[in-house]
């Protein structure tokens, strides 16, 4: 079996991750680590662990396109709109883990397999990978009217790009919640939460449905339940931290889960990095599986 | 900034902070004759909007009796000396409701977050700023905190362009030494000035409010009878009475901020009055943040479990405000538990 070559751009937190993840995965190869500055200790880092490295951003793989089949773009939304015009030209696969949603917004737990041949796969946010899939799941049984989603992270977790632009963040959840996940209204809100020792990245996600009963509200339990078998499948550490919780008189279910991440880069706490890394990393395997 | 001078700016937050008191449900109409009331009293701004700041009005914070923009209005057309301000927590508001904020006549507007995340408020003081609205800095949850890293966070907030750099005392657990410590420490060291919110949670939120002046701070925050999120803030109308007793200045009237409080606002209250009761007394002694107290009290009917229990697993937890959300799981693990052990007897 062959490895498809995968590149990733921007070497923040998300970047740093990703890298450990590709290292890890059996149909992937870690070709280059591309960032913008030589004297990051990150590229230091990656140089010492063999892994090619450049401070040339995207130029890198134009100056040397056969280097990577794949690309994971950890940038920002700004970046990768010029980045997905270049990639394409080049041919490249692109996986954009930035709120760009330039290319097929994509939650791989729930649309992954009708996507997998476009060019260019958004992965929404790391709030979106952890709740569309709960209200995609409660979509099954009963149409949702409205979806709302609190994401927790740890202080420490939330990198410079996500805190310079943070409606960036809340504003490209909703549409997810919107476009994937297919309610007509929503709202996603982030709290940062300075604790430390840092807090488990954490949501909640409340859905008002058309119609609720106790037949119902079984029905979308094991829906759920279902679903979380799916994500498990790529994200280990996303679990329930209690049952759904029912609420007849407002026809509102609220289910709360929290996602530790596998330690890879930073701590089990941030596993915000971990949802979408996992989530980005799983599709580039799925995509090197069927080329 | 250290203070120059006695005089202090007060906001008055009552249709703001007090908001939570009353889960959002000022009505435009009320809110419009508190604004007439403060007009007359003096305060330097009304601040106006839902209790977690515009855009918050939600599931998980509680839906709003109206929308921020009616609020505002109402408030707007009552006003001319008090100056209307708002209050926005980015993550949960975002840059559109600032804009609206403008549109409706919004003067100052205080971008607010917790106590270490100043980082996150650069393009929404930038914008407001751009919408010829002042900018003001808050750091919420300032206990959690020592004075270094709160200078730290105010110091971004003054590179970012805040005009003022407010500390919130959230979980009311603050005590008067540790209020000095902070406010004394930023006012010495930020080229801006300094402002104080106190909580009543341990009854020592006027104490802490003078704290914070005879520390150098030249902003006070008070609202209408105390109310306010937990057991409420400093009441504005005494804050009115004992700063003229300690020498300082500003430019309410005693009488009149007291016919606001007593004719104008208590009637419409009822029950809602906050006051030391033990769910708040439980927020100011673990370190909470104080508008969880109704979340807390819902939950607790709901589940059959005691608010008070709630409260503690959340300072425990170090959950902070937005996280309400967090009750609910934790009422349901209490539930829970509470079955289990019943069960094993």
């Amino acid at each position: 079996m062959t490895k498809a070559k995968a590149a990733i751009i921007g070497s923040g937190n998300i970047g740093m991750d990703l890298m450990y993840k590709v290292l890890k995965n059996s149909h992937l190869e870690m070709s280059l680590l591309a960032g913008l500055s030589n004297d990051s200790p990150r590229l230091a880092r990656a140089r010492a662990m063999g892994i090619p490295t450049s401070d040339r951003g995207i130029e890198a793989i134009v100056e040397n396109p056969d280097c990577c089949d794949i690309v994971f773009d950890a940038t920002t939304a700004k970046a990768h709109a010029e980045h997905a015009k270049v990639l394409k030209k080049l041919g490249k696969k692109a996986i954009d883990l930035t709120p760009a949603g330039v290319g097929a917004w994509v939650v791989p737990a729930f649309n992954l397999e009708e996507n997998l041949d476009r060019d260019n796969i958004n992965l929404i946010s790391c709030g979106g990978q952890a709740v569309i899939p709960i209200i995609g799941a409660i979509q099954k049984v009963v149409p949702v009217e409205y979806a709302e989603a609190v994401a927790a992270n740890s202080s420490k977790s939330v990198g410079p790009g996500t805190r310079a632009n943070i409606d960036e963040y809340t504003q490209h959840t909703r549409e997810g919640m919107m476009k994937v996940g297919g309610v007509k209204s929503a709202k996603a809100v982030i709290v940062i939460n300075p604790a430390d020792p840092p807090i488990v990245m954490h949501n909640t996600i409340f859905c008002v449905t058309e119609k609720l009963d106790e037949e119902l509200a079984r029905e979308i339990t094991a829906s759920i339940e279902d679903m979380l078998t799916i994500i498990q499948s790529y994200v280990p550490g996303y679990r329930l931290t209690a049952p759904p919780q029912f609420a007849f008189d407002r026809r509102q279910v609220t289910t709360m889960i929290e996602v530790e991440g596998a330690g890879d880069y930073l701590p089990d706490y941030a596993g915000n990095l971990d949802i979408i890394t996992q989530a980005a990393v799983h599709v580039a395997a799925e995509m090197a599986k069927r080329a | 900034m250290e203070r120059k001078g006695d005089k202090i700016t007060i906001l008055d937050a009552t249709c703001r902070d007090g908001m939570h008191a009353v889960a959002h449900q000022f009505t435009p109409e009320q809110v419009g004759r508190i604004a007439a009331a403060l007009e007359k009293a003096g305060p330097d701004y009304m601040e106006v909007s839902h209790g977690d700041g515009l855009g918050g009005s939600s599931i998980t914070y509680g839906r709003g009796a109206a929308s921020d923009g009616r609020w505002l209005a109402a408030a707007r057309r009552e006003l001319k000396n008090t100056r209307l301000s708002s209050m926005l927590l980015p993550g949960i508001g975002t840059m559109d409701d600032l804009r609206l904020a403008a549109d409706e006549g919004v003067e100052m507007v205080r971008i607010t977050v917790h106590c270490t995340e100043a980082d996150i408020t650069a393009q929404h003081i930038a914008l407001t700023r751009e919408l010829s609205m002042k900018p003001i800095g808050v750091l919420m949850m300032t206990h959690m905190v020592g004075p270094e890293k709160l200078l730290e966070q105010g110091r971004i907030l003054a590179d970012n362009g805040a005009e003022a750099v407010y500390l919130m005392d959230s979980a009311g657990h603050l005590l008067p030494d540790g209020v000095r410590a902070r406010v004394s420490l930023l006012a010495q060291k930020l080229p801006i000035e300094v402002g104080f919110h106190a909580h009543a949670n341990l009854d020592m939120h006027i104490a802490n409010s003078i704290a914070a002046l005879e520390e150098g701070a030249s902003y006070l925050d008070g609202t209408l009878k105390g109310l306010g999120a937990g057991a409420g803030n400093a009441p504005i109308e005494v804050l009115a009475a004992v700063m003229t007793m300690y020498g300082y200045e500003s430019n309410l009237d005693l009488y009149a901020i007291e016919d606001a409080a007593d004719d104008v606002l208590r009637p419409m209250l009822g029950a809602n009055l906050p006051n030391i009761d033990k769910v708040a007394l439980t927020i100011g002694y673990a370190g909470v943040y104080s508008s969880f107290s109704l979340h807390a009290k819902r939950a607790a009917a709901n589940y059959g479990v005691d608010a008070r229990d709630i409260m503690m697993e959340c300072g425990r937890r170090k959950v902070v405000g937005g996280q309400e959300d967090i009750i609910i799981e934790v009422a349901a693990q209490l539930a829970e538990q509470k079955k289990s052990e019943g069960e094993r007897l």
